[in-house]
């Protein structure tokens, strides 16, 4: 399998937590989430209770990777950067780190301008958990963590009773 | 490529339904989500031309129990299947932990198959991925149909190293579930290999 599965642990994930809620507020803004390019939202957090989240995860990484493969097209590496003006909500999207989605839906209580400078801040901070993460993850590969593994004691009859 | 999230608990997976054009995949989704209990799926999302031919994809998630604790979770997609969408075919099979290809059985559309799984082969190797090596498995669909190709002949022609394959009748659901569940548990014990192979 190309690349290495995406591991999220509870310490890294409080930690991203803490800085998407910190973005959340810095930014004035509506929603933040952080979906993987392949479509699995990581974390979310604002007004989420009447969102689906899930399959906005799943277009946003269609939407990058669609204006990703325009830019090939165009002999640019890829769009960073894309902003979705609407009538209220806005939708601002970047990309960090190569692999994560960063998008913040935001109205007219902030504005293009602080989102972009905000967001700016946060990558950095997102994309330095994240290397912190892959590190961890390489390290516990190559010294066979696999305490806390859900597949370490799989069985065939665990996964037949998935199925009924 | 899969995700566990520890903090949830969860483990999420994504499979793609590929095949020709209006074979069924889109179908096939359709099927799932009817008969799937609202607990255990999401909302349905169809990228799709206004004659309902899919444009980019669908997306269906679906929540299929828990495993040692753990959800898990199966995103399916389906991509279009018209050969002039090849650009967004590659797109949506980035990061695919299993793969469905849905053959169409009728004997006029063989030819389209035997296209359809080769481009699947190519635009997977574009990605380092490995026909031979990834959670794969072979619906034949409309096997109600008067004008189809054997079963022998299609496994043949579509499925030489052997798969396991299932045949369908999507439209009324026959084979669909049984599908499903195949491809869910071969993601899983491949992940499970995974791990344990460090």
């Amino acid at each position: 399998m190309l690349g290495s599965d995406l591991v999220m642990y509870d310490e890294e994930f409080k930690l991203i937590d803490a800085e998407i809620q910190r973005l959340l507020a810095q930014a004035n803004a509506k929603v933040v989430f952080l979906v993987d390019k392949n479509g699995q939202l990581i974390a979310a957090t604002g007004e989420t209770e009447n969102l689906d989240t899930t399959s906005l995860a799943s277009l946003t990484a269609g939407n990058i990777a669609a204006t990703g493969g325009m830019a090939k097209l165009l002999g640019e590496k890829e769009f960073s950067i894309l902003f979705h003006e609407g009538q209220r909500d806005n939708i601002h999207i970047s990309i960090i780190g190569q692999r994560i989605i960063l998008v913040v839906i935001f109205d007219q209580r902030s504005s293009l301008g602080l989102v972009r400078l905000r967001v700016k801040k946060s990558a950095d901070v997102l994309g330095g958990i994240f290397d912190q993460l892959l590190k961890k993850v390489e390290t516990e590969k190559g010294t066979g963590k696999g305490a806390d593994s859900p597949f370490a004691e799989i069985t065939d009859e665990d996964i037949d009773k998935l199925f009924g | 490529m899969s995700f566990i999230n520890y903090s949830s608990r969860e483990i999420n997976c994504k499979i793609v339904f590929y095949g020709p054009g209006l074979c069924g995949k889109t179908t096939n989704l359709q099927w799932i989500y009817k008969k799937t209990n609202p607990d255990s799926k999401g909302k349905m999302i169809s990228l799709a031309t206004e004659t309902e031919r899919t444009l980019f994809f669908d997306f269906l998630p679906l929540a299929l129990g828990e495993i040692r604790g753990f959800k898990t979770r199966f995103h399916l997609y389906t991509v279009p299947g018209q050969v002039f969408y090849d650009a967004s075919r590659k797109l949506i099979l980035k990061g695919v932990d299993g793969v469905v290809f849905v053959a169409d059985s009728q004997i006029e559309r063989m030819e389209a198959n035997i296209e359809s799984i080769e481009n699947l082969r190519l635009n997977l190797a574009e990605q380092g991925y490995d026909l031979d090596k990834i959670p794969f498995i072979v619906q034949y669909n409309k096997r109600d149909l008067p004008n189809v190709v054997s079963l022998e002949e299609m496994k043949k022609a579509l499925n030489p190293r052997g798969v396991p394959d299932y045949e369908a009748v999507a439209m009324d659901g026959t084979g669909v579930f049984d599908t499903l569940k195949a491809i869910a548990k071969l993601v899983i014990m491949e992940l499970k290999k995974g791990q344990e192979g460090g």
